[in-house]
């Protein structure tokens, strides 16, 4: 981020930064990650923030690391997302998120007959392909997700 | 090729190496399915059939496979009166069943039933049909009749009727495909193929055409392959009759047919193929209900590992 940004958004002594998140999904990150309840710190969003490749979403928690299951959900929405750990004001880590190519318990299966969706003791799992976009495919059923899957995530 | 302890989820997971040793080893089996033969293969395993819906044809052509090779069959019976409608989950009924067998034989209205139950199982789970998912070995023997009655190689094959909810007839193209078949798909407009499976099977080598009456096609193919449709599917009763009378294959209509075309149906039929047409030369639809046997004979005898390909 540029000096003018910082300005606008202060800097965090330690937690996460979510960069590059495409315009329009900041509060489905928030989501994800269960801001406000999970989250003690402050908080900020940056929405529409131009970025070299357009327009972003820009997410700053404070004294809050991310498990693997968040990033992996966060990767379905925002495939482009960098997570920045910073400690000490200071990035000590810089990471892209990579879209994984299996999922469990991250996205409910729409199929709303989808033995996934019964009281059967399995969560969901699927299998993700990005050839040309990105399309979640349910291990039970079989039926696709490659839209709004946002909407989906649990 | 091992099949020992496989489970028998779905199609998409058979190669055609597969699947030609599943119908050449039903084609050894025949004799026995005949009755012509006995057979001792499966003398001391038992097969558990786990129908949480009824399709009776499916689990009688199981049983009888079990019995034609010397094993016996454990049934769950009425899920009414079984613990199932004391609310137990599938994953419980299923480890509990897989330590009173040597297979399972599940149908369930619920789709992806049968993926679930091989979670759970450690023996092998053969899937009898998901709700609108899979029905694979009603896809072999398919395949096996087209093969006994016609050909598979080269094969030029109508498939008409409900084609956007019939399983049967998604599987079946996804098989053929692998056979380079020549595909002429027969629908009223608000039953069509889903343009995704079109586009698979293009993408998989198979030529299809679109098409909305049987005439048009009859006399080009090897094989018709008709399939119900169902009247639920109509909000308009009217409409419904147009399309089911359409689509019919009467006696008058085979008239120029060649001899060796050959007219299938996974069954029940309601009005869609003419009686008359029974005792026609081209009628297969029954021997295709026979050919269960021996395909699920075969099935059984590989995954339970009586046979080794």
């Amino acid at each position: 981020m540029n000096e003018e940004q910082e300005l606008r958004v202060k800097r965090i002594e330690n937690g996460t930064v979510i960069d590059h998140i495409n315009a329009g999904q900041a509060l489905n990150v928030l989501k994800i990650l269960g801001i406000p309840d999970s989250s003690q710190g402050v908080v900020s969003v940056l929405l529409n923030s131009p970025g070299k490749f357009g327009i972003k979403d820009v997410v700053k928690i404070e004294n809050r690391e991310l498990n693997v299951r968040e990033v992996d959900k966060i990767a379905l929405i925002a495939p482009n997302a960098t997570i920045n750990i910073i400690r000490n004001f200071n990035v000590s880590q810089k990471k892209k998120v990579h879209i994984p190519t299996f999922v469990e318990g991250v996205v409910r299966c729409v199929n709303p007959n989808c033995i996934s969706n019964s009281n059967e003791p399995v969560t969901s799992k699927f299998d993700v392909s990005v050839e040309e976009s990105l399309r979640l495919r349910c291990t039970y059923c079989g039926r696709s997700i490659s839209e709004d899957i946002a909407k989906h995530l649990l | 090729m091992k099949f020992k302890g496989h489970h028998i989820i779905s199609m998409t997971s058979f190669s055609r190496d597969m699947i030609d040793s599943i119908l050449e080893t039903a084609e050894r089996m025949e004799p026995i399915a005949l009755g012509k033969q006995r057979s001792g293969l499966l003398t001391g395993k038992i097969l558990a059939v786990l129908f949480f819906e009824p399709s009776t044809r499916t689990r009688m052509s199981f049983e009888t496979a079990m019995y034609r090779l010397g094993g016996d069959v454990l049934n769950l019976g009425s899920v009414d009166a079984s613990s199932i409608a004391k609310g137990e989950t599938l994953a419980d009924t299923i480890r509990v069943v897989d330590g009173y067998a040597d297979a399972i034989v599940l149908r369930h209205p619920k789709e992806g039933a049968a993926q679930l139950a091989a979670e759970f199982s450690t023996i092998p789970i053969l899937n009898a049909g998901d709700g609108a998912g899979h029905h694979p070995t009603q896809t072999l023997l398919d395949l096996y009749t087209i093969k006994r009655e016609s050909r598979l190689e080269g094969l030029k094959i109508a498939l008409a009727g409900d084609l956007k909810y019939g399983r049967t007839v998604h599987s079946l193209c996804y098989a053929l495909s692998l056979y380079g078949a020549e595909i002429t798909l027969i629908s009223p407009r608000e039953l069509r193929m889903p343009e995704e499976i079109i586009s698979d099977l293009e993408k998989r080598g198979a030529k299809v055409t679109e098409t909305d009456t049987i005439e048009d096609a009859i006399n080009e193919v090897d094989v018709i392959y008709m399939t119900r449709i169902q009247k639920e599917r109509f909000p308009d009763p009217a409409e419904y009759e147009k399309v089911a009378n359409r689509l019919k294959i009467t006696p008058e209509l085979l008239t120029d047919a060649r001899p060796e075309l050959r007219i299938m149906h996974p069954l029940p039929r309601v009005n869609e193929i003419d009686t008359g047409v029974d005792e026609t030369q081209h009628a297969c639809y029954f021997k295709q209900a026979f050919y269960g046997v021996p395909v699920r004979m075969a099935l059984l005898a590989l995954v339970l590992g009586a046979i080794e390909i």
